[in-house]
């Protein structure tokens, strides 16, 4: 048995961090998918912050976490709500919809 | 300090003010309960002039509280020369930016309340990020800042093209956030602490490559937020479709708040990895030279080509920070201060394009302004002589002292590709000049300029035009700013 240690723990954020910029970039369907995207982008940071906070056993990044997540939750209700307005104007929220400013 | 006592206020009195004031005209609007189109306009119209009345106390504040360096709040909030000095531009980039929004926002029937105390909150937001000494603080006040502008870039809610503009700027953003975290996390990992005292000492000797790899990430989302190519694909699209007011305010104080705090980031915490953030900044700023340049020149529409405008603008102001010098970055501070003087000029010429009572954006649609409103179109000339460079005007000189101070660190590429690109960019900035005095008058514009748009228009001019006999104020404050930046 391999002790799981603070390496995994960052390969996993690294991963998952990976996962949400590609989500964002490679997703053609819907502007959803992106904003979960997004959440998972910063529950990387979230994975980072508290495993490097308890391998060195500072609180300070767990309470840096704390933050990520109050504002993640803030950001993803104003996120939404400009997702709805768009949907009046537009009656569609697929990616490649959102294209009229261009050139 | 026991755990138990309070941390010293004063230094973030201005800061508390703002937000008390925001809060407060956030309430006197709500509990008008205005239903009828004539009564929201009375309000706005009440709330925000009492929002650029407490931006202006907010500045002399911030000038009355800031002496030596003081930090407070366990050392995550800093309040120094240097912050006043982005503090007083951010403020009063704000205040301009509400004067010149009023007439526009009832024309096009979104007169409400909330926008100025919006504008209020990201001001906010702005100081906190200019006095952040903390990885914390920096992402809070990032974040105050940036939830603040995803609203008012989707003001016009109406607009699909407004709202479209606030979506891509809240994908485009949030991503940028997460890189700064990331790289933030990175950093807290391999240093062990988040504030940027403690990583400057922790940082003294050779480089950790962990943390190279949180700067560069912290470095990328910071450059999203200033626009500098490559991170400046969002600009043009959200330039395009906000609301040209809140295009004006995006393209001076959110910038100039970014700055700041890349600024600070750089010379601070990450003081000691100047090989390291030389290189990244060195690029940034040649690809935004070339991409304002190059770019813009295709463009019909003036939004977008202000866009193009300011990612070159930055590239310039980049060129004094990649020379990591102290002249350097006092040149960045004056630039940035002219830089913000030119396009609010710009941004209150380009409101009073309307035909009929509604925005035109095309450049065509300025042909024959001479004969039309040669006050205005001397105006608009004069700001586009300015951006482009050419003396004696205020351009010309926040490009010479870039320019100098890349010269004397030594940074002879940086300095031609500078000049050889705003040299390209003469060009566009040249045609809006003959478009508005050699082509001939089709459509003339409305004829009637709101006082509110000549009274910046003028007092802008006339900045621009007579900075060349007295830049001493300014050049004494950016020396005193970047002398305490740098401490001593």
């Amino acid at each position: 048995m391999t002790e799981i240690g603070l390496g995994h723990y960052v390969t996993v954020g690294a991963i998952l961090f990976v996962l949400g910029v590609f989500g964002i970039f490679l997703n053609r369907k819907n502007v959803i998918t992106i904003l979960m995207a997004i959440e998972l982008i910063l529950l990387a940071v979230n994975v980072n912050l508290v495993a490097f906070s308890t391998a060195m056993s500072d609180l300070v990044g767990q309470v840096f976490a704390m933050f990520v997540l109050t504002v993640a939750a803030a950001e993803v209700a104003i996120g939404l709500a400009i997702l709805v307005v768009f949907f009046r104007n537009r009656a569609t929220i697929a990616v490649e919809d959102i294209s009229s400013l261009k050139g | 300090m026991s755990p138990a006592s309070l941390p010293n206020f004063v230094p973030a009195v201005p800061e508390i003010f703002l937000a008390a004031a925001a809060m407060a005209l956030l309430m006197l609007g709500v509990l008008q309960r205005a239903v009828a189109v004539g009564e929201q306009v009375r309000i706005s119209r009440v709330v925000t002039w009492m929002s650029v009345l407490a931006l202006l106390l907010a500045i002399l504040l911030a000038s009355a509280v800031t002496g030596t360096r003081i930090a407070t709040f366990g050392g995550m909030f800093v309040n120094d020369g240097f912050a006043l000095f982005f503090k007083v531009l951010a403020l009063l980039a704000t205040a301009l930016s509400l004067v010149i929004s009023m007439g526009y926002l009832e024309r096009h029937d979104i007169a409400r309340f909330e926008y100025a105390v919006l504008y209020l909150f990201a001001a906010v937001g702005m100081m906190m990020m200019v006095s952040a000494n903390d990885l914390i603080s920096l992402y809070v006040g990032l974040e105050l800042q940036s939830l603040a502008l995803y609203v008012v870039a989707a003001f016009q809610r109406d607009d699909s093209r407004s709202t479209e503009a606030g979506l891509k700027y809240f994908v485009l953003s949030a991503l940028a956030s997460g890189f700064i975290l990331y790289g933030s996390s990175l950093v807290y990992g391999f240093t062990g602490t988040t504030n940027f005292d403690v990583i400057a000492r922790a940082l003294d000797g050779t480089p950790v490559l962990g943390v190279v790899f949180g700067l560069v990430f912290v470095l990328a989302g910071l450059a999203f937020k200033v626009s500098a190519a490559p991170f400046h694909m969002w600009t043009p699209d959200v330039y395009e479709g906000a609301p040209t007011p809140v295009t004006a305010f995006f393209s001076v104080a959110p910038k100039i708040a970014a700055l700041g705090l890349l600024l600070r980031v750089v010379t601070g915490p990450f003081g000691d990895l100047v090989q390291q953030w030389q290189q990244v900044i060195w690029i940034a700023s040649v690809l935004s030279m070339v991409i304002g340049a190059f770019a813009a020149i295709s463009q019909r529409n003036i939004k977008r080509l202000m866009a193009y405008s300011s990612i070159g603008h930055i590239g310039y102001a980049l060129i004094g920070l990649a020379a990591g010098s102290r002249d350097g970055l006092e040149s960045v501070l004056i630039y940035m201060a002219i830089y913000i003087t030119m396009n609010l000029g710009t941004f209150a010429a380009i409101l009073c394009m309307r035909r009929s009572d509604r925005m035109v954006e095309g450049i065509d649609d300025l042909a024959g302004l001479s004969k039309s409103h040669p006050v205005l179109a001397a105006a608009f000339a004069l700001m586009m002589f300015s951006m482009a460079g050419i003396p004696p005007l205020a351009g010309f000189f926040g490009k010479l002292y870039v320019f100098k101070a890349a010269i004397t660190a030594e940074f002879y590429g940086l300095a031609v590709i500078g000049v050889l690109t705003s040299v390209v960019a003469a060009f566009y900035y040249l045609r809006i000049v003959k478009v508005i005095y050699f082509d001939n008058l089709t459509d003339a514009l409305d004829r009637a300029v709101p006082k509110n748009l000549t009274f910046v228009l003028l007092g802008t001019s006339a900045a621009i035009l007579l900075f060349f006999l007295w830049p001493d104020p300014l050049l004494a404050s950016s020396q005193s700013a970047v002398a305490s930046l740098l401490g001593g």
